[in-house]
């Protein structure tokens, strides 16, 4: 960590994007995690991401538990709202931000601790209501802030810095974000910005709950030989296949994958999803067989990373509800109390 | 493109801008911290030591060493180098105990200095610790060059000036003031073991116009007229006065004349303002006191009446920029215009001009007049003479006149040893220094901090104008100076970077304000520099490339804008980054520098 605050002086050639901000008018107050933490990676991530597509910061609500993991949303986007909440208990606030104000970009961010201990239950539960938000978990398979106690996405065998194996089987929330419902679907690395950001991009823009799993290695306490969540470990053990590009609308399409690799989605917005497969096998649109697929390569050692399914037309949340378009934080009194007389019809209807 | 070696002197000195501008490569960064902590004297001596005139030089210098600032760069004005200097010139306290000593028992070798200006003083300083006799010839009275007679002293005042070159002369120069050397034949038959030749670029040049020989009375030779004033022969200037010329020289002229007694004070100018010779500081100085500069007009005859100069008559060009960048001039269209004048100050440059030295001893001279010199050695065609300041290679300024003087020193050093000038010479070094001090702590100030350039006060202006000698700049005082010092970037604190601790992690990208850093794959430079998070489109500076890191990428620094904050080093886990203090080594006889 730093008490040094980042200079305000930046590149005198820094572009300016399309709403005439800087990239770094996108950041946040300077990050108070350990020196070379994955999350700070994330963070400039989710900035540079932000920056690329011109999107408002005060458009963005972001959310988050607690934990390592769960101070960063301090660190990016300090023009928007948060709300930094209980432990386990982001799905909750997040929920009721996206019910009453469908318009913000809510981003959610949480860690292996936050959503596969404490918070599971709460997990499983936004990812079943598909809620319309980016939920992203910062995961390093460890308790960095009290000192390093694996954590459920910890894969069994792993050993802690001091060389003791974990006993217990992980919990995978890719797999579990698949199976319940979750209509897009990732995992990447946050030493791979190439990777990382145009997922980020990808999962600002898709409508419906887009989960992204950042392994985030803890340089502090899960960095060592050993740990499966290390930057060494990660990178000789990733599998990447598939890699999203998000491409804005009015943004030329330039091809330069082979054909037969690569396929095109159009999201609800226009713009482009193109998708480029390192395995012509798989497939990003059949959730029973990303499931097998990210089992079996786990069961062989690898982590695979890269969008792994997506459903661009999958109903979210508002849309299995059926509810108003206008945010209801818009709406006014008479709209949102109709009255006694509106209550007795409804109550009428049901007799 | 092949990994950066770090080891290369040349390396991180060019990554200190000002240093690497500097002709006498003064570590600048250096002597500011120390400003900053107020150890005067110690900046004080770090000056002496490379330029040897701090004080002068503090009020004078060109500062090519200020437009490389890096700081121009990342904000928009540089460091004030050249007022710091002076701040630690005024402050300093007794610096006798840090004076090289000078032994009473000489070597036995005899040095015949010619003209006794920054360059030969600065010689005799390099060669007298060694034990040299050294021996001064000057045809003025008293010491200092151009320094005296060509600067005035409201912007140098004489105690500044006198006191350096005293402390030069005192260390046991044979002076022969008032001799004017008029052969350098008879020279040569005195047997000194080693010649310099620092006599300057003494000529002021004349403009052949009509009406010149009938005006002749009412037209002076700027840097001559300078002289005669600096000497108190001249002690005022009556009626209307134009200057022409657009060097430093002419603002030179221009101001004194207004200190004294003239009636009005016009800088008339063959080319476009931007384009004129003057340091821009010099030219807002003479605007400041009220003093037109009227460009884009060539003149074109004198006029008199009964052998009485009326004026001048001007032609109207304008500038036109041509593919090339350069100005042309074509006529404008307007009618000449006519600027009468009871003076003419004449400040169109100036030349180098020795016809004392005989053109049968062995010595030759290029179609300008200057010496053909080896321009590594300073040494003449004639072994035993080496020339260094205006006279080696045509008009410069104080500051290269020090830097010459160094290389002067050496070439005679190694002469009068009988060793070999090139191969024998000390080479370059660098030493690397971390300023780690524990966690968050560095030997630095490494907080960035963006105040703006300070203005320097200045003394009322009735009283600047009242007298010659009154100086116009009062400088910074401590409290002035201390704050910009703190503007420093700090640039000899390297970014150094360990190709074996990196763990690929990404925190020094993502937080460096200035976007220097980029992990990638390696290709040939000028595809690099494209593909960089931020394009490195600024050719003179270097790009720090590592060895290959396990991923198969390289990491990839642009030194261009950094801001030498150290937040890289402080976000690395593994200390990959590391800031560390370059400390060049530039040879120099007598430097007790590190």
């Amino acid at each position: 960590m730093t008490f040094v605050a980042k200079p305000r002086t930046h590149h005198p050639n820094l572009p300016l994007n399309e709403i005439g901000l800087t990239r770094r008018d996108y950041e946040g107050s300077v990050s108070t995690l350990c020196a070379g933490c994955g999350h700070d990676s994330v963070s400039a991530a989710i900035v540079q991401a932000c920056a690329e597509l011109s999107l408002p910061p005060h458009r963005f609500a972001k959310v988050s538990g607690i934990g390592c993991s769960s101070k960063t949303p301090s660190y990016f986007l300090n023009k928007s709202h948060g709300f930094n909440s209980v432990h386990g208990r982001m799905p909750s606030v997040a929920t009721g931000a996206n019910l009453a104000n469908r318009d913000l970009y809510c981003i959610g961010v949480s860690g292996d601790g936050d959503s596969a201990s404490i918070g599971l239950g709460q997990f499983a539960h936004i990812v079943r209501r598909r809620i319309n938000m980016l939920y992203i978990v910062d995961n390093n398979g460890t308790y960095g802030l009290t000192k390093g106690q694996f954590s459920a996405t910890n894969d069994k065998g792993s050993t802690s810095k001091k060389g003791v194996p974990n006993l217990y089987e992980p919990i995978d929330l890719v797999s579990l974000a698949l199976q319940i419902g979750a209509s897009f679907v990732a995992r990447s690395f946050s030493g791979d910005k190439r990777q990382l950001v145009p997922l980020i991009q990808a999962g600002l823009r898709h409508q419906g709950m887009a989960f992204i799993d950042v392994i985030s290695p803890c340089v502090a306490f899960n960095n060592h030989q050993g740990s499966t969540k290390s930057y060494d470990h990660v990178r000789n053990h990733s599998l990447n296949v598939v890699d999203a590009d998000y491409i804005p609308i009015n943004e030329e399409i330039t091809a330069d994958y082979p054909p037969g690799t690569t396929e095109e989605v159009r999201m609800p917005d226009g713009s482009t999803l193109r998708l480029h497969k390192t395995d012509n096998d798989y497939d990003p649109h059949d959730r029973v067989g990303a499931l097998n697929y990210v089992q079996r390569r786990a069961e062989e050692g690898e982590t695979v990373t890269g969008l792994l399914y997506v459903d661009p037309d999958a109903a979210d949340c508002h849309e299995i509800m059926d509810t108003v378009h206008r945010p209801l934080n818009e709406l006014g009194e008479a709209e949102l109390c109709p009255g006694s007389k509106a209550l007795a019809a409804i109550n009428q209807s049901f007799r | 493109m092949q990994p950066t070696d770090i080891q290369d002197p040349n390396y991180f000195h060019k990554v200190v801008d000002c240093q690497w501008a500097c002709p006498a490569h003064t570590p600048v960064p250096e002597y500011i911290r120390l400003i900053a902590q107020e150890r005067y004297t110690e900046a004080y001596m770090l000056n002496w030591d490379s330029n040897v005139f701090p004080g002068i030089l503090g009020r004078t210098c060109d500062r090519p060493c200020e437009p490389a600032c890096r700081r121009v760069r990342t904000e928009e004005k540089p460091v004030a180098i050249c007022r710091l200097k002076r701040v630690a010139a005024d402050n300093k306290g007794d610096v006798s105990d840090y004076l090289p000593r000078v032994p009473t028992k000489k070597n036995g070798k005899r040095i015949a200095l010619i003209g006794a200006g920054p360059a030969s003083l600065a010689v005799a300083r390099d060669l007298l610790p060694f034990g040299y006799e050294v021996h001064l010839f000057e045809k003025d009275p008293v010491g200092g060059g151009m320094m005296r007679s060509q600067i005035p002293s409201f912007r140098l005042p004489e105690e500044v000036l006198n006191e350096e070159v005293d402390r030069i002369l005192d260390m046991g120069v044979i002076c022969h003031f008032g001799q004017e050397i008029t052969s350098m034949k008879d020279m040569l038959e005195q047997d000194f073991d080693a010649y310099f030749v620092g006599t300057g670029a003494p000529r002021g040049r004349d403009l052949e116009l009509p009406g010149r020989a009938e005006v002749d009375a009412h037209i002076h030779i700027g840097i001559d007229w300078l002289s005669s004033v600096a000497f108190g022969h001249t002690d005022k200037i009556e009626g209307k006065v134009i200057v022409m010329g657009g060097g430093n020289t002419a603002m030179d002229c221009c101001r004194t004349s207004l200190r004294l007694g003239a009636e009005s004070v016009k800088v008339v100018v063959r080319s476009a303002f931007e384009v004129m010779k003057a340091s821009e500081w010099e030219k807002e100085d003479a605007m400041r006191e009220g003093i037109p500069i009227i460009n884009n007009r060539p003149p074109k005859e004198y006029v008199h009446e009964n052998g009485k100069l009326k004026g001048v008559l001007f032609e109207c060009v304008e500038p036109v920029k041509g593919d090339d960048g350069r100005l042309t001039y074509v006529p404008s269209g307007e009618p000449d215009v006519f600027i009468e004048a009871d003076h003419i100050l004449m400040a169109i440059g100036q030349d180098n001009h020795c016809p004392w030295i005989e053109r049968d001893i062995g010595m030759q001279f290029d179609k300008w007049d200057c010496p053909v010199l080896d321009e590594v050695t300073l040494q003449s065609t004639h072994p035993k003479v080496f020339f260094g300041g205006d006279s080696a290679f045509g008009p410069e300024n104080i500051i290269w006149a020090s830097a010459h003087a160094h290389q002067a020193a050496i070439s005679m050093h190694l002469f009068c040893q009988g060793k070999d000038l090139k191969a024998d010479r000390p080479p370059q070094g660098v030493n690397l220094l971390s300023t780690k001090m524990g966690v968050h702590e560095w030997a630095y100030d490494s907080h960035h901090d963006a105040s703006e350039r300070h203005l320097v006060p200045l003394v009322e202006s009735k009283q600047a104008l009242s007298n010659v000698k009154v100086e116009v700049e009062l400088g910074f005082d401590q409290e002035l100076g201390a704050a910009e010092a703190q503007r420093c970037l700090n640039c000899d604190v390297q970014t150094v970077f360990s190709e074996s601790l990196c763990i690929e992690c990404d925190a020094c990208v993502d937080i460096c304000p200035m976007d220097c850093i980029t992990f990638t794959e390696n290709s040939e430079e000028d595809s690099l520099r494209q593909r960089l998070l931020a394009p490195a489109l600024n050719l003179e500076q270097d790009l720090y490339l590592s060895e290959e890191l396990p991923t198969g990428r390289v990491m990839v620094k642009d030194e261009d804008v950094c801001l030498h904050c150290g937040l890289c080093a402080e976000r690395c886990p593994t200390n990959a980054w590391d800031m560390q203090r370059s400390v060049v080594h530039i040879p120099q006889l007598g430097s007790f520098a590190e």
